[in-house]
């Protein structure tokens, strides 16, 4: 059910995404989504693109060190609540959530959550679509 | 001038007999007691009694660090075991140690000669003398600290670090004498600024700074911010410790305790003994020591030597202060570092060799070393906490076998200066303004 993220390794300096969203752009390759998780010296870019093969090919031949992982897409409503539903499901089952964002264009009503679970993934896309949430196995 | 100091006058004929006869004494000793000697005497074909003058040294084999890691640790003692009462180890090239050995006379002639390096200082048995030198393993606190006992100062055994307590013991101890790496006495006077402390306020009157190479620009700044008198001492472990030449108020070249520690100078290409003035590799011999002699010692140091008599009235032969090297060694904060060291760490990690760099800089008048690693997709991780892992057991692993702590740093692949196609190793940006 997992969907493909991917994530980069970023030097914390002046420029670096931007050349990174250039270069996919320039490839014709649409950002769905994004987080960065940034420490003093260094950044991971976690980005959920159209066509991940490609995007990966052109940022390798780059230089840029990246690398796929697999990542759990899921529905929350627009309304709220919704989400706090979804972490107390995940809480009540002792799954920690090692990060999260959201996805800027869902392609439909619902916001759609990216979660990263570790080790955790399959048990905890069990435990959402048993609470009645829609898992996503791509986006929209 | 008391008994000690006529040494540093002696009339250097009568000096290069009393050489002589300690070089054949030492050469007959390596021979008879130590086969890796043995051996290269016999390789050489070369017999203790061919050295007939000081001159005929050149026709001896010299020694080389790695002679003693491949001796580690007590493969090179002249003295059965028992008779070593002290240990000293430097950070070696593969991780081992480089180890030296001393004999109870060792370690008096180790006082004696810091002794005399204090006093050429104008040091006196009515100083305080601060050792902030490093204890333990290290050469440089216990060799200072023995000196100076020897000239019947009152030492405190304050230890490298801790800046404020330095300040602190200066202060309310009524230091007189520092002795400590140039570097960290710079550091201790810009600390002192801050808390409002002017070293002119204290009795503090003499440095004497060592332990890695420092310029004469460096000598004037420490003397103008602190109002102290500051003196360059030299030394290597694996001739004796600090105390090996020492810095005379003319600042005119560090003075070579000659009756102990026999200089040469060599092409470090071709191992030619280069004549007096000439620049070259400086090379010692030991000529008294008794439990790990070593015979034309090959310290990569480059400087020359000058035998006119000094202004002081000394007559020991004169070094030039080191400014430069013959290898790849780099000295920070007192510690010997070889890049290859740095790799032989990183080795064991996947991914992470060849694709490093050391930065060196001096910030705020310390030497700081900064390790660049490229991040290959081996090592990448889509964790922070897994990067950060990796970067902390880098420099755990650094801290343990080099003794340094560095600051590591995770790069983007291909962003280290390469040139030729080959990484650039080591960028040493300390005498950059």
């Amino acid at each position: 059910m997992a969907i493909k993220q991917v994530s980069i390794f970023l030097e914390n300096m002046v420029g670096r995404l931007a050349t990174v969203s250039q270069l996919l752009g320039d490839a014709g390759i649409n950002i769905r989504g994004l987080a960065v998780a940034d420490t003093n010296d260094f950044g991971i870019l976690r980005l959920l693109i159209d066509d991940v093969e490609a995007g990966v090919e052109v940022l390798m031949k780059n230089g840029i060190v990246c690398q796929y992982s697999e990542v759990c897409a899921v529905e929350i409503e627009p309304c709220p609540g919704s989400l706090a539903k979804a972490l107390g499901v995940l809480r009540d089952a002792g799954v920690n959530v090692n990060y999260m964002y959201t996805v800027a264009e869902p392609g439909g009503p619902n916001a759609v959550m990216i979660f990263q679970f570790g080790d955790a993934l399959d048990k905890a896309e069990e435990i959402l679509a048993n609470a009645g949430f829609k898992v996503l196995d791509k986006l929209a | 001038m008391n008994d000690l100091t006529l040494k540093d006058c002696v009339d250097r004929k009568a000096l290069s007999r009393i050489q002589l006869e300690r070089l054949q004494q030492t050469v007959t000793r390596l021979y008879e007691k130590v086969p890796f000697y043995t051996k290269a005497f016999d390789e050489k074909g070369v017999k203790p009694r061919d050295l007939k003058t000081l001159a005929d040294l050149a026709k001896f084999p010299c020694t080389v660090k790695t002679d003693l890691r491949d001796h580690y640790p007590f493969g090179l003692l002249s003295v059965p075991q028992n008779d070593i009462v002290r240990i000293h180890a430097s950070s070696g090239t593969t991780g081992k140690p480089t180890v030296v050995c001393y004999t109870r006379e060792d370690l008096s002639i180790w006082a004696e000669t810091m002794c005399r390096t204090l006093q050429m200082g104008g040091a006196t048995e009515d100083d305080m003398v601060q050792v902030g030198y490093g204890y333990g393993l290290f050469t440089g606190g216990l060799g200072v600290h023995y000196g100076a006992e020897r000239l019947g100062c009152s030492v405190v055994p304050m230890g490298g670090g801790s800046t404020e307590k330095q300040l602190m013991l200066i202060r309310d101890f009524g230091t007189t004498v520092i002795c400590c790496t140039p570097s960290f006495f710079i550091h201790m006077i810009e600390e002192a600024e801050k808390i409002g402390l002017d070293f002119r306020d204290t009795k503090l009157r003499i440095g004497f700074f060592g332990a890695e190479p420092w310029t004469e620009e460096m000598r004037q700044l420490i003397q103008e911010k602190s109002g102290i008198r500051a003196y360059d001492i030299f030394g290597l472990s694996e001739i004796m410790g600090p105390g090996v030449s020492a810095d005379c108020e003319c600042h005119c070249g560090l003075h070579i305790f000659e009756d102990h520690y026999y200089p040469e100078i060599l092409d470090p290409d071709t191992d030619e003994v280069l004549p007096p003035g000439e620049e070259g590799e400086i090379v010692f011999t030991t000529i008294t020591k008794k439990g790990m002699p070593l015979l034309r010692y090959r310290t990569h140091d480059i400087s020359r030597l000058h035998y006119e008599q000094c202004k002081c009235g000394r007559t020991l032969v004169r070094m030039e202060k080191i400014r430069r090297r013959s290898d790849d060694m780099l000295i920070i904060r007192g510690v010997n570092l070889f890049p290859s060291q740095v790799e032989s760490v990183l080795l064991p990690i996947k991914g992470t060799v060849p694709h490093y760099q050391l930065v060196v800089t001096r910030t705020k008048a310390m030497d700081e070393l900064e390790i660049k690693v490229e991040v290959t997709p081996d090592v990448f991780s889509d964790e922070v906490r897994s990067l950060e892992v990796l970067r902390n057991k880098i420099a755990f692993e650094i801290k343990q076998i080099i003794g340094l702590t560095a600051k590591i740093t995770l790069v983007e692949p291909g962003t280290l200066e390469r040139s030729a196609g080959k990484a650039k190793r080591v960028l040493d940006l300390r005498n950059q303004a």
